[in-house]
């Protein structure tokens, strides 16, 4: 198990930090329909907030290659946590619920 | 396909995140009632295997990119309902901390991704296992349902934009949709080349759902 959690995260880890920057600067599929439909200009100035680290780059590192790897380590770390707990969360729940129902 | 802030119309956000919230309750109940201990690590894994992956935008014709979804993944590894969670898990770290979608369109890429996405994407693997049989018929099932999964999606988001006054139906449908299946076979791709990676280090983490 302890095995397999370090392998997985290792895996994305990887993928976020060493292939990340040579990941296409094009745009996406949408956003190319948006272009190319002439909506694109709807999106403009309509951000509801202001994201910490936008467009997957460390704001404050100089080196574009290593902003953008840091932002993919720090992200893949954040959502490996959140879906970790989410599991536990939901695991201590229904496990509480069982022992609640037996001790009845 | 991450929809960002003004491209869709206040009721049709609106709606979709109160559907999208709906189903992410339903979701953590059934998760909840079928978790198993070794599934715990493995939604943190595949969580963090789809965002990492997703950064990766491969080029494809016209100056266009695409990028793996995950969806299809998710739900053959860890059932429908936790792959809703996962897809919803990425998004929503996706547009609070790297401004990938808008905050009042993230009901509606839960929607796209998680619920078409991964959950009715899942669907049409567990349909295409009854009626295409073999040893190999898992990859090749797979690779059709995460291929329409991304199609999906792609019409879903069309339908949405054309709801919201923001591009005419046919405009978006034949222009998304057109993109998308060639965007398609790359999420095939990934797909069953993960699996068929699982398959050879891990086999039993295929076997999960069924213990």
């Amino acid at each position: 198990m302890k095995k397999l959690v370090i392998t997985g995260l290792f895996i994305a880890i990887a993928i976020a930090v060493f292939l990340s920057p040579f990941a296409s600067s094009h745009p996406d599929g949408l956003e190319k329909v948006a272009e190319d439909k002439n909506f694109l200009q709807a999106a403009e100035e309509k951000e509801i907030i202001k994201a910490p680290v936008p467009d997957y780059s460390m704001p404050g590192i100089k080196n574009k290659t290593i902003a953008g790897s840091v932002a993919g380590l720090i992200g893949t770390i954040i959502v490996f946590c959140i879906a970790y707990g989410i599991g536990i969360f939901l695991k201590k729940k229904a496990t509480s619920k069982v022992k609640g129902q037996t001790s009845k | 396909m991450h929809i960002p802030d003004g491209f869709l119309d206040t009721k049709t956000w609106m709606a979709l995140t109160a559907i999208s919230g709906t189903a992410i309750a339903v979701s953590l109940k059934q998760t909840g009632k079928t978790l198993g201990e070794k599934q715990i690590p493995m939604m943190g894994i595949t969580a963090a295997f789809i965002f990492a992956a997703q950064m990766l935008n491969f080029p494809i014709a016209g100056g266009t990119s695409g990028h793996f979804m995950g969806g299809v993944l998710a739900a053959i590894l860890l059932g429908p309902f936790t792959a809703i969670l996962i897809m919803t898990t990425v998004l929503i770290v996706q547009c609070l901390i790297f401004q990938d979608g808008g905050v009042t369109a993230l009901g509606a890429s839960i929607f796209n991704m998680g619920i078409i996405g991964a959950f009715v994407g899942y669907y049409i693997y567990v349909i295409l296992n009854k009626i295409i049989k073999g040893s190999k018929s898992i990859f090749i099932n797979a690779f059709i349902a995460s291929w329409l999964s991304i199609i999906l999606a792609a019409a879903a988001c069309s339908v949405e934009l054309s709801i919201s006054g923001t591009v005419p139906l046919k405009t978006s449908l034949i222009a998304m949709t057109g993109v998308h299946a060639i965007i398609g076979i790359g999420e095939g791709l990934i797909t069953i080349a993960v699996l068929s990676f699982i398959k050879k280090v891990r086999p039993d983490l295929l076997e999960l759902r069924h213990e």
